[in-house]
């Protein structure tokens, strides 16, 4: 494998006022709401004092129902139909994200999740982590990550399913039940 | 955690509690600095970008107090979504012309490459920008600061970098702009970036600032970047050939993002 030869561009917070910036009609609506299969992933964003934050962005970025990486653009511009895989959801002032999507096939026979990541005011930089869902317990055991973890971190990634076959998600981003942050 | 229990208005939290002076934060800032190259020296990993800085006072709260676990990417960390030429319109990346009049303020083109570590541009990435006013002011219902807010300026734009990797905004240049981290704090113009590259591991949110501004040794949020040479590649370089005689400015700034490692040439190999 070659050698790099740049640096990288550091991160930086994406500060206070950013909605204007990066919202767009529909931007958490991975897929169409209610459409069949779909499913509402939502969850708090909180502190290390346990107060939720209002001024998050949450993205994800999955796989299909089928284990499939979409190559189809239009997350930007959403047509209501086609499967992206993108998905972004500012906090509310309640400190509440959430998104319209289908559950993620596994992809390569491996325990399905989505990618995410985090960003607020207050947060230096970009925070990576996953949202792996909690229905198949044999592919979770054998994930590499999650195996590598102990009980109470592997719980801050794992999602809950409800009743009503949504998943319910909040991340932490400080304190006891800090969620796991992931470096590439 | 109770569901009855509301969160704090979100301007609010906007002014740290304790209002330190310019000298208290910069002497922070200082030992901070101090505090992550002795980590260094004694072999730590330490982050580009310090998420534990306590000189801005909003991430005390909101930062990680563990290190990052390390993970080998998974099969969808490694893409990323599509991006086309057409998902943005050209009038998109010219914010003075968002609307019926001309903004106040410094016009000016910024442009630059976006590039992966291996130096190879990278087509069909979404570039988000957000930004302030020349008067400092951003449009955000939440800042209420006495600048004045300019009817034919919004301060967003989008643009699609074509297939040497390059993209182009014109714009006008952003004022300081005044917050609450401490008592006259003022942050150096800049314009917030948001960049997607080839894979979910590349995404990158940062700010791109303007040369030889005085606050830099001033701003906590400059200064979260600890290295000099690191905060450096946030400077765009004015670059004249990018001006337009009577007309506007040029500034040049290339973004590169970061990795991901051996598993990246794999994937290449196979398509």
């Amino acid at each position: 494998m070659p050698e790099r030869i740049l640096e990288p561009t550091p991160g930086q917070t994406v500060g206070p006022f950013f909605a204007f910036g990066v919202e767009y009609p529909r931007m958490h609506e991975v897929v169409f709401p209610h459409s069949p299969g779909a499913i509402v992933l939502g969850g708090t964003v909180y502190d290390g004092a346990g107060h939720p934050i209002p001024d998050a962005l949450v993205e994800i970025w999955s796989a299909d129902a089928h284990g499939v990486v979409s190559r189809h653009r239009g997350a930007l511009r959403r047509d209501g139909h086609t499967f992206t895989g993108f998905g972004r959801s500012a906090t509310t002032d309640e400190g509440w994200y959430e998104f319209w999507t289908v559950n993620p096939g596994a992809v390569d026979g491996r325990a399905p999740f989505f990618a995410a990541i985090v960003y607020a005011r207050g947060l230096p930089d970009k925070l990576h982590t996953r949202i792996y869902l909690p229905d198949d317990e044999e592919l979770l055991a054998a994930d590499p990550l999650l195996s590598s973890l102990p009980p109470e971190e592997r719980a801050t990634l794992v999602a809950t399913r409800t009743p009503d076959g949504h998943l319910h998600h909040d991340i932490r981003l400080q304190g006891a039940k800090e969620t796991v942050f992931l470096a590439f | 955690m109770s569901t009855t229990e509301t969160a704090a208005a979100p301007e609010s939290l906007l002014a740290a509690p304790d209002q330190a002076s310019q000298a208290e934060i910069t002497a922070e800032i200082r030992a901070t600095h101090e505090q992550a190259d002795a980590l260094e020296a004694g072999g730590r990993r330490v982050p580009m970008t310090l998420v534990d800085f306590p000189p801005y006072r909003s991430s005390i709260l909101r930062h990680p107090t563990k290190n990052p676990r390390l993970v080998d990417p998974e099969t969808i960390e490694l893409w990323s979504p599509a991006y086309g030429q057409r998902d943005v319109a050209a009038i998109e990346s010219d914010l003075t012309l968002q609307h019926s009049g001309e903004p106040q303020g410094e016009r000016m083109t910024v442009q630059g490459r976006l590039l992966d570590s291996w130096g190879r541009p990278l087509a069909n990435q979404l570039i988000e920008i957000w930004q302030a006013n020349s008067a400092g002011r951003y449009i955000h219902q939440r800042d209420q600061h006495p600048a004045p807010l300019d009817p034919n300026f919004t301060g967003a734009g989008r643009a699609i970098t074509d297939e040497h990797g390059e993209y182009r905004f014109t714009t006008i240049k952003p004022g300081p702009y005044p917050w609450k981290n401490h008592v006259n704090a003022w942050r150096p113009a800049h314009i917030h970036f948001s960049v997607f590259g080839s894979a979910f591991t590349q995404r990158l949110v940062t700010q791109m600032y303007f040369p030889g501004d005085p606050l830099f040794a001033l701003d906590p949020i400059y200064n979260t970047i600890r290295r000099q040479r690191d905060r450096d590649r946030l400077i765009g370089v004015y670059d004249h050939d990018l001006t337009v005689p009577e007309f506007s400015m040029g500034y040049r700034w290339d973004i590169v993002v970061d990795g991901p490692d051996a598993t990246r040439f794999e994937r290449e190999e196979e398509h």
